[in-house]
């Protein structure tokens, strides 16, 4: 069926989102349109012998955006359209499936918005698409190329802000506000124990999930968190501060979801199900935190408890009670760097610091992409802005003309503006359409920058295991070493020394405890690495993936609205054709 | 440049002209060169004029003339032909920066080919002997009437005068408590005046903004080379097919830049220009409302003066006074003065009418021309576009299936 320009036509009032344009009534030039695109198939235009694509502008969803950066609010145009048939949602595998009723090179623009308009609007229309279990916004998951036969999902939704009141005895009264979000998750995954539920969540408690999360899970490349915002109290109540924080937690918590590890943590679970008072060990402040090591300290400084307990081993010095240790992890890293002396164990994995340069490499390369998509992005949405009003001036121009004609010479030349001025508005909306939709292409670009400070994250904990293990090692030689000197020294007198024996004991108990901390440490230490390892191949296989999926859409989108802004022209081109001025 | 084939009202066949080959006269305007240094730097245009009109030297003629050689020419033109409307020349002042770039030169050059080719292809303008003085005289010749023309003095001495009674009858209406100027009171002419008037605002309005789609199809270029190069950058870093794919990518994204570039030079001369023409045709035809306002004015003044001069002249035969005689020379040559300014004024509105007709259907068809290539040039563009983005497509699906 050919979508003809008609519908376009009536699209110029929907969407117009200037009151000029709603005012206007246009009557409709383009009443041969049905006959038109036939017309051009059987004229030797020397202009455009391509396709004339079928119109499909419906899907001009994100022509609202006010903003090109920010996510496109979705309307529903489904529903808004009664003239638009449901398969909307093309199968980019599919391109040539004939929408168009040429027979010409395939006409994107019937293609252009599938991988995600689709996503979206089935979301809307309550189908799901079982392999894809985030949205765009959150996508680093196992791409729909190598999606496995497994269908399960896990969508999180956040909605609903709240404002809550904190109900300890503060002085202040009615002191302490706070937002709570609702987090809604569909869910089929098995452990969950159940397919729909919800809970209300503040973002203190977004903040203890990724911190739990973090000591959990060294080494994997765990998404960041949104920031904490450090306004004013009044900023915080304000409803777009809510909303744009709702739409980052909404981001996060699906980023999450996509992560084949983290999406079966307790701590996820815990989150997205318990209700009331999150269970998760809050995270205390640094200052707590020093407070405590320094209560620590003197005793450990006595020689009392300095044993590393095997289960402290397994967090970062950094970031605990245990000063003692940071001193100490603190002279080894020193050691390592400046006195030159080679620690027991060292990162040796040139394939892994080979990566590591890559990966800032790249980081370097996709910062300064994501620079350019955006200044892209906006000197599109200029253009289309431009476009539009010259559009506009043009209308006044035909309006101003067809009032004050006298000679029919000017009722000739307001019917060629009204001609001109149409196309340009409807070139203009098309370019912003077209901006939308690259902005939400482009995004992905930024979302992997995004994603390196995760991997930064990761390889800290690697830097930071491996350094406790080095620590281990060299506390375990000086300990050795000790006991040695102590065995020879007692050795030297008859029937032993008591308290030097005393010592020997201890020391060697000191020794044991050690021993097991440093095993502990390096089974960590290997783990971690690991975890990074599988993560940067995930990494590059997931990323090759999404950058292809970007580039297709991206080129797509570019093709179909050319090809639409090329048919606009076309036609005004032919229209005024008894003008064209004979070659000089 | 347009050869003329309009009829020359009133003009004979020369019994010099050989054959019965229409008239005609052809110009063009080209070659910019600079010339001078420093400050006093000025670009000169060569001016060949092909004609068969008897009353020029030739059929070919060669003359170097620069910017103010063509102000010259329509300032001679305004005074002359009152009530036609003079071809509007390109504006005076450019920014210091730009006044050389190649751009602004070939702008100028261009409005400049125009504006000779319309005064030669208007049946009354063609005549005129400041034209075929301008097309024809040396260059010395014309230095100096040009700077006759500039001269702080320019005006004629009858004109001083008259500039002197005009503000002198202006002061001693303010003090009488006159009221304003006179006007015509014909409800068309004031509709068509109240038309030029916003049909200038409505232009001025409609030329901002191409010349800001101009401004946007470069930044447009320059964002997506930049983008380019970044893609480029990153297909480095990734390797394998996947940083092939963004090459490509990026390749392709420059290749476009360079057709915005030269889309939006072509919107320029082609559209912008156009307009920003049909904006000083406006102002042409606004300064012709104000001569036809200038001659009514005086027109009216004159009856004036001829009804007290009638009365005193009448006074002075009744008491047969001396100085009837010259009182009576005096009003004989007022009365031709007013005779005289009656048909001036009726011969601007007359002409004005004619003008008014032609200028319609002229702006009708340039603005149809405008816009045809503005469409063709944005469809290129658009088809451009598609072509190179659809080209990459089944390298990014080779790409993902490997």
């Amino acid at each position: 069926m050919m979508g003809s320009e008609n519908e376009g036509f009536e699209e110029a009032h929907l969407y117009a989102s200037r009151e000029e344009m709603e005012n206007l009534v246009l009557d409709d030039p383009l009443n041969n349109n049905g006959n038109d695109n036939n017309n051009n198939n059987n004229s030797n235009s020397s202009i455009n012998g391509k396709s004339y694509s079928a119109y499909r502008s419906a899907m001009s969803s994100l022509s609202d955006t006010h903003h090109p950066l920010s996510s496109p609010i979705l309307v529903t145009s489904a529903e808004s359209d009664p003239l638009l048939s449901p398969p909307r949602f093309r199968d980019l595998r599919n391109p040539n499936a004939p929408e168009s009723s040429y027979i010409e090179p395939p006409a994107y623009s019937d293609v252009i918005f599938c991988p995600f308009e689709g996503n979206n609007v089935s979301d809307i229309n309550g189908v799901e698409s079982p392999s894809r279990n985030s949205d765009f916004s959150g996508r680093f998951s196992p791409s729909s190329s190598s999606s496995s036969s497994s269908s399960e999902y896990l969508k999180i939704t956040v909605s609903n802000p709240q404002k809550e009141q904190e109900n300890s005895n503060s002085i202040v009264p009615g002191g302490n506000t706070y937002v709570t979000y609702l987090i809604s998750t569909r869910t089929n995954i098995s452990d969950f124990g159940g397919s729909e539920f919800g809970v209300r969540r503040r973002f203190r408690d977004v903040v203890t999930l990724s911190d739990r999360l973090s000591e959990s899970y060294r080494g994997l490349f765990i998404p960041p968190r949104p920031d904490k915002s450090v306004v004013e109290s009044q900023v915080m109540q304000k409803q777009e501060f809510v909303e744009q924080r709702r739409v980052a937690l909404e981001k996060y918590l699906r980023r999450l979801a996509a992560h084949p590890m983290i999406r079966r943590s307790d701590e996820l679970k815990v989150f997205l199900q318990v209700q009331g008072k999150l269970p998760l060990p809050t995270t205390t402040d640094v200052a707590s935190r020093m407070l405590d090591g320094a209560v620590k300290l003197p005793k450990q400084l006595m020689g009392e408890s300095t044993v590393l307990a095997p289960h402290e081993v397994v967090q970062p010095a950094k970031g605990g009670r245990d000063l003692l240790r940071l001193f100490k992890e603190l002279k080894q890293s020193m050691a390592n760097d400046w006195i030159g002396s080679k620690p027991a164990v060292v990162e040796e994995d040139k394939e892994f610091l080979e990566k590591k340069e890559r990966v800032n490499d790249l980081e370097l390369q996709l910062s300064n992409a994501s620079q350019q998509a955006e200044a892209l992005v906006k000197a599109q949405q200029d253009m289309g802005e431009t476009l539009g009003e010259l559009g506009l001036a043009f209308i006044k121009l035909t309006k101003f003309e067809n009032e004050e004609a006298v000679f029919n010479s000017q009722r000739v030349r307001a019917t060629d503006m009204k001609g001109f001025a149409t196309a340009a508005v409807k070139a203009s909306r098309f370019y912003r359409e077209l901006n939308a939709q690259t902005v939400k292409h482009l995004d992905m670009l930024h979302e992997y920058l995004g994603l390196m400070l995760a991997v930064h994250n990761a390889f800290t904990d690697r830097s930071s295991a491996l350094l406790t293990v080095q620590t281990l090692l060299s506390d375990l030689s000086s300990l050795e070493s000790k006991a040695e000197k102590l065995e020879a020294a007692s050795s030297k007198i008859f029937g032993g020394d008591k308290s030097r024996v005393r010592k020997i004991d201890e020391l060697k108990d000191t020794i044991r405890v050690t021993e097991d901390a440093k095993n502990v440490a390096i089974r960590e230490y290997e783990r971690i690495k690991e975890n990074n390892r599988t993560e940067l191949e995930r990494l590059d296989r997931e990323r090759k993936a999404d950058f292809l999926t970007m580039l297709k859409g991206f080129v797509l989108n570019q093709v179909g609205y050319a090809e639409k802004i090329s048919n606009v022209w076309t036609k005004v081109a032919e229209e005024t054709s008894g003008y064209e001025k004979e070659s000089s | 440049m347009i050869s003329t084939n309009r009829t020359l009202s009133g003009s004979s066949q020369s019994p010099r002209s050989p054959s019965s080959q229409p008239p005609y006269l052809s110009v063009s305007v080209s070659d910019p060169v600079k010339l001078g240094n420093g400050v006093q730097a000025y670009i000169s245009y060569r001016v060949i004029t092909k004609t068969n009109f008897p009353e020029y030297q030739g059929p070919e003629k060669i003359v170097i003339r620069r910017y103010s050689d063509f102000i010259w020419l329509r300032d001679r033109l305004f005074e002359k032909y009152k009530g036609i409307f003079i071809p509007p020349l390109p504006e005076k002042s450019a920014v210091e920066k730009f006044r050389f770039s190649a751009e602004f030169i070939e702008m100028r050059r261009q409005a400049l080919d125009i504006f000779v080719n319309r005064i030669a292809s208007h049946h009354a303008l063609q005549q005129s002997e400041d034209l075929r003085t301008f097309l024809q005289a040396d260059e010395e010749t014309m230095e100096r009437l040009r700077a006759h023309e500039t001269s702080i003095f320019k005006k004629k001495p009858a004109d001083l005068m008259q500039m002197f009674k005009d503000v002198q009858s202006k002061v001693s209406d303010v003090v009488l408590g006159k009221e304003k100027p006179v006007e015509e009171s014909d409800p068309e002419y004031e509709k068509l005046k109240h038309y030029i008037f916003e049909l200038e605002n409505h232009l001025a309005e409609a030329q901002k903004h191409a010349y800001r789609l101009v401004k946007r199809h470069r930044e447009l270029g320059q964002s997506l080379s930049d983008f380019g190069k970044a893609v480029k950058l990153l297909g480095a870093c990734e390797g394998n097919s996947l940083g092939r794919a963004f090459s490509e990518l990026g390749a392709k994204s420059e290749t476009l830049s360079v057709k915005l570039q030269k889309e939006a030079h072509q919107l320029l001369m082609n559209f912008e220009e156009p307009l920003k023409d049909y904006v000083r045709a406006v102002q042409s035809v606004k300064a012709t409302i104000t001569e036809r306002a200038n001659a009514f004015r005086r027109q009216c003044e004159l009856t004036e003066t001829i009804k007290l001069k009638e009365i005193n002249l009448n006074k002075l035969s009744l008491i047969r006074s001396d100085k009837v005689g010259e009182a009576e020379m005096e009003y004989n040559e007022l009365k031709a003065e007013s005779e005289e300014a009656t048909r001036l004024f009726e011969s601007i509105v007359r002409l004005m009418n004619e003008e008014l007709v032609h200028f319609q259907e002229r702006k009708t068809l340039d603005m149809g021309i405008a816009f045809n290539e503005f469409a063709r040039g944005q469809a290129r563009l658009a088809n451009g576009i598609a072509d190179a983005w659809r080209s990459l497509l089944p390298k990014l699906e080779a790409c993902s299936s490997s």
